[in-house]
């Protein structure tokens, strides 16, 4: 797959459509924290170490590919616009951290999309893996496969006590931070999310809104994650991770059945306006769009609507996007009026199953 | 007149806002103003991150010491001083740990507790560790095994508890006899 792909497709294989739960569940992810022993870390390092650490993450990849038979794309931030690297950081291939200083920052992504190593972000190396649906068994071994490769011929930076050793001391142990984005419009129209965030909070996980400003969340999509590192197996967070997903998967199923008992006519003619909006309209809003699909997509797991598939609804949700549509028109000027212009011509063409754009560009 | 925000819709709603730290008067467009319905995010909430937090831990921690004994330690590996947390809120390199253990300790169980690692381990720098790790795993398993009475099991799990405890036993005495630290 060619590296222009990345910026321009809009599907990613983990992402919403498949796997387990995936009415409720749209991915799972696996973060592991290492950094080389020694080598200051990146927030304390001159160029030249910076440079060393990536030699040492460079060094490694052709094993890392050997092992995980995926090839990876090397991507320099310094190589990449402004627009290119947000479009990354859309898809959640990078994190906002690895753009912010371009110089020595880098990230290997695999050809299938499913991992991805952030190198020099806050740490030496963030590995990055995602599966589809609830599960995070499966990315949690690829990442370890990726570890294990590292290990073998880097010292890595641990300590019996403390585990692996990371620049902020919250990532400390076992490095891990496990993510499920969950899609909960059931909760949030029936105005129990709260109690759910509540909770999740006491039993030691954050919840936040994946899209929206502050704490006014946008598109019912949320991102459930551990808190803590140290002390517990990687087998024991994820295990916690998951029966707590799966409490709240209960709830949202339970909630979206009683708006389908309660108010069915209602729901229905909202979920029938919402796709009429997306189908036809010549001009959407960053947040408008993210509001319709939710609730296409939730009648489309109600049954309510059968004109799409679940995979539209995500590749809707990276191509409405405000940095991928700039970046498919080749401008970073575009106006307010331009983006909503643009985005509503790609949703058409997304739900008309018109081709992609990428293979309209020469 | 254009929105004071957005720069680029005409201004229809004139906004007014009173705080501690003084009154603000802005000409809104009807997509910015929607925005401060809701009033009143503090400016960049959201980018307080946790580092910030750190920072303020690191910052109560025994300073005023340091300076009475001449600006404080020094990591050797990477130059990184105590105030230098205070600072930024993150870790120099892997010797800061070490460097600053005694001071960290207090932060560390402030976020952790009193928790170790008992999670992965690296294979070939582990050694031991990976077989201590295996104990500790055991020890779990024979008490549970041992709170439900399931005792056949349970004297499975002491034997290979013994039989590892004897590998480390042996493999720290070949370790010195091979001149390891």
């Amino acid at each position: 797959m060619a590296v222009r792909d990345l910026y321009r497709d809009y599907r990613l294989p983990w992402f919403g459509g498949e796997g387990e739960a995936s009415d409720v569940v749209l991915a799972s992810r696996v973060r592991l924290a290492r950094n080389f022993a020694r080598l200051p870390f990146p927030n304390r390092a001159d160029r030249q170490q910076l440079a060393e650490a990536q030699n040492r993450a460079a060094s490694v990849f052709s094993r890392i590919e050997k092992t995980t038979g995926q090839e990876f794309d090397a991507v320099g931030m310094d190589a990449l616009t402004q627009m290119e690297r947000e479009v990354l950081e859309e898809k959640q291939l990078i994190s906002k951290n690895l753009t912010q200083e371009p110089a020595y920052r880098s990230a290997f992504i695999s050809n299938d999309r499913k991992c991805s190593v952030l190198v020099n972000e806050d740490d030496h190396l963030r590995i990055h893996c995602m599966a589809a649906g609830l599960d995070l068994r499966t990315p949690l071994d690829a990442a370890f496969r990726v570890d294990d490769v590292v290990e073998e011929t880097q010292d890595v930076a641990f300590d019996e006590k403390m585990g692996y050793l990371t620049s902020c001391p919250t990532n400390l142990g076992t490095g891990l931070r496990a993510t499920v984005l969950l899609h909960l419009p059931g909760l949030v129209y029936t105005r129990n999310i709260n109690n759910i965030i509540n909770i999740s909070q006491q039993l030691g996980l954050s919840v936040r809104g994946l899209y929206g400003e502050g704490s006014e969340t946008v598109g019912n999509i949320f991102a459930v994650s551990n808190q803590l590192t140290l002390g517990f197996t990687e087998q024991a967070i994820i295990e916690n991770l998951m029966n707590a997903a799966t409490q709240i998967i209960d709830n949202e199923r339970r909630a979206r059945k009683a708006l389908s008992m309660t108010s069915k006519e209602r729901l229905e003619d909202a979920v029938w306006r919402s796709y009429g909006v997306l189908k036809y309209a010549r001009s959407l809003g960053e947040s408008e769009v993210l509001e319709l699909i939710s609730k296409v997509r939730l009648g489309l797991d109600l049954g309510l609507l059968h004109e799409a598939t679940a995979e539209r609804f995500s590749e809707l949700l990276i191509a409405s996007r405000p940095s991928y549509l700039k970046n498919l028109a080749g401008n970073d000027n575009l106006s307010q009026t331009e983006i909503d212009r643009k985005r509503a011509a790609v949703v058409r063409e997304i739900l008309a199953g018109g081709a992609p754009e990428q293979e309209k560009s020469p | 007149m254009l929105c004071d925000d957005c720069h680029r819709n005409e201004a229809c709603i004139h906004f007014t806002q009173i705080s501690p730290e003084g009154k603000i008067d802005k000409n809104l467009c009807e997509a910015c103003a929607a925005r401060y319905q809701n009033f009143v995010p503090p400016a960049d909430a959201r980018n307080f991150t946790v580092n910030d937090f750190l920072k303020g831990l690191f910052g109560k921690t025994p300073e005023e010491k340091e300076d009475k004994t001449g600006g404080g330690q020094v990591c050797p590996n990477c130059g990184m001083t105590y105030r230098d947390f205070a600072h930024t809120g993150k870790i120099g390199c892997s010797v800061c740990y070490d460097t600053f253990r005694a001071q960290l300790a207090p932060l560390l169980k402030r976020i952790h507790g009193s928790s170790t690692h008992s999670g992965k381990i690296p294979r070939r720098s582990g050694g031991v560790l990976v077989v201590r790790h295996e104990i500790a795993l055991l020890k779990e398993q024979l008490a549970e095994a041992v709170q439900g009475e399931a005792y056949e099991k349970a004297a499975e799990y002491r034997d290979k508890i013994r039989a590892l405890e004897k590998q480390i036993a042996e493999e720290e005495k070949g370790g010195e006899a091979h001149g390891r630290a």
